[in-house]
């Protein structure tokens, strides 16, 4: 059922896309920018995704020390890992488009910093997981380590917006925004797909690690007996 | 009250402890002096220059000497199975973290009382023309490298690679307050003033350190006891 689920999903989230990036090339250049202004159709959602993930995994890590069940620790993981190439794909393709608009790869702007540092700090949560091997105590450390990295993250980000800012300002739902309603439409399709994406990723993930657990168990009576 | 005995008594034994066999403290007085001598050849070491990057070279030393302090902390209850029997004491996650926290607190201080004339001697610089507003700088700082490091070095004291998942967690989290730190404190040992739009980075310290010695005060318990 899980598995239908999944496939299901995965399948809307392909039609859309793919539906989506007909849709997004025949959209006119924009003025300025040209041919590559287009990825912001993937820049933008995601980082929503990313930043959608994180906050999954603060209430999962949350809910983990209150309730100490594994499948919120489980969660935990799959949320964070998927989120993390997530954020890779919002660095990399903002630095692409850096690359082509600044004529430079990285700048050291406020939102980039803040976007490498977050993604530095939940690789840090991916090697401390990998460093425990006790399962409670794992889930434990990494949920509170989850839980001082989600609250660094808006720290971070106000800390370094002191300094002048290069990245462009959002062009949506603000009122100096120009972008049309057409574009803006494409990209909302886009977020839907790449939520999607997501989530059928964090499933997969999820179950794996499930799996794992059970596995684990298993071997472990096996011992015992 | 009740707490605050349980809180003295942990610093007392830890402020004890390492004044006997000074090894912390003095493997991080040794630690902070090498890197000030090698920084030195990292880059000329004029008035000008040094005055400008200043914050950032002592926030460096202070940080990695800082590391070896927080990572002795909990490692030094391993030998003796010391750490079951504080854990074993009627003593609430929180006291033992206030506790051990004020202690490092004064380790990590006392190291960056004696790199910072260090500092001044071999880099010629006149760091005293704000000497309390520096001192602030330099106590909400180490407090917020304290409070968070204590909690990590609580978490990672049974993790094989101690020494190096300390410093790997602990660092990207500090980023902020290390950010308003060494800004604060190029601006003082250049003999400035902290005025105008400098506050913020104070207001930063302040809330920073407020942060997260409330999530360190709820999490403490968590860590040491599951």
């Amino acid at each position: 059922m899980r598995q239908k689920v999944i496939f299901a999903m995965l399948a809307l989230a392909a039609i859309i896309f793919v539906r989506n990036l007909y849709v997004i090339s025949m959209l006119p250049d924009e003025v300025n920018q040209g041919q590559i202004f287009r990825i912001i159709f993937f820049h933008v959602p995601a980082a929503a995704a990313a930043m959608t993930g994180s906050a999954v995994a603060l209430m999962a890590s949350v809910l983990f020390l209150i309730k100490k069940d594994f499948f919120y620790d489980s969660l935990a993981v799959a949320v964070t890992e998927v989120g993390l190439a997530f954020l890779a794909v919002n660095l990399v393709t903002g630095s692409i488009w850096a690359r082509v608009i600044w004529g430079v790869w990285w700048a050291w702007d406020p939102r980039l910093t803040s976007a490498l540092i977050c993604w530095i700090l939940y690789a840090g949560y991916m090697i401390l997981r990998q460093a425990l091997e006790e399962p409670t105590q794992r889930a434990t450390f990494a949920a509170v380590y989850s839980i001082f990295a989600f609250t660094d993250v808006p720290i971070v980000y106000f800390s370094i917006r002191w300094w002048r800012t290069i990245h462009p300002q959002p062009v949506f739902f603000s009122k100096n925004g120009s972008f049309p309603a057409d574009w803006l439409r494409a990209l909302l399709v886009n977020v839907v797909a790449i939520f999607l994406f997501y989530a059928v990723l964090t499933m997969i993930r999820l179950r794996q690690e499930q799996t794992q657990r059970e596995i684990d168990y298993l071997r472990r009576t096996a011992h015992a007996m | 009250m009740r707490f605050l005995r349980q809180v003295a008594v942990i610093t007392a034994k830890d402020l004890r402890a390492e004044m006997r066999t000074k090894e912390a403290i003095n493997a991080s007085f040794a630690f902070a002096i090498v890197i000030l001598l090698i920084l030195s050849f990292a880059f000329d070491p004029t008035e000008e220059t040094t005055r400008e990057i200043s914050g950032g070279l002592l926030w460096i030393v202070f940080t990695f000497a800082g590391t070896l302090v927080l990572n002795r902390s909990f490692a030094r209850e391993l030998p003796n199975d010391c750490l079951d029997g504080l854990l074993a004491a009627p003593v609430p996650g929180s006291a033992l973290f206030v506790g051990k926290a004020l202690a490092n607190f004064v380790f990590i201080l006392a190291v960056e009382m004696v790199a910072l004339p260090v500092f001044g001697i071999f880099y010629n610089v006149r760091w005293t023309r704000q000497f309390w507003p520096l001192m602030l700088v330099l106590v909400l700082g180490t407090w917020g490298l304290t409070a968070i490091g204590t909690v990590f070095s609580a978490l990672t004291v049974n993790i094989r690679l101690r020494e190096v998942m300390l410093p790997l967690l602990v660092y990207p989290l500090m980023i902020p307050m290390l950010l308003g730190a060494m800004r604060l404190t190029a601006l003082l040992v250049a003999g400035q003033p902290i005025a105008g739009d400098d506050t913020v980075w104070l207001r930063l310290l302040f809330g920073f350190d407020i942060i997260f010695t409330a999530l360190a005060l709820v999490l403490m318990e968590t860590v040491l006891r599951g």
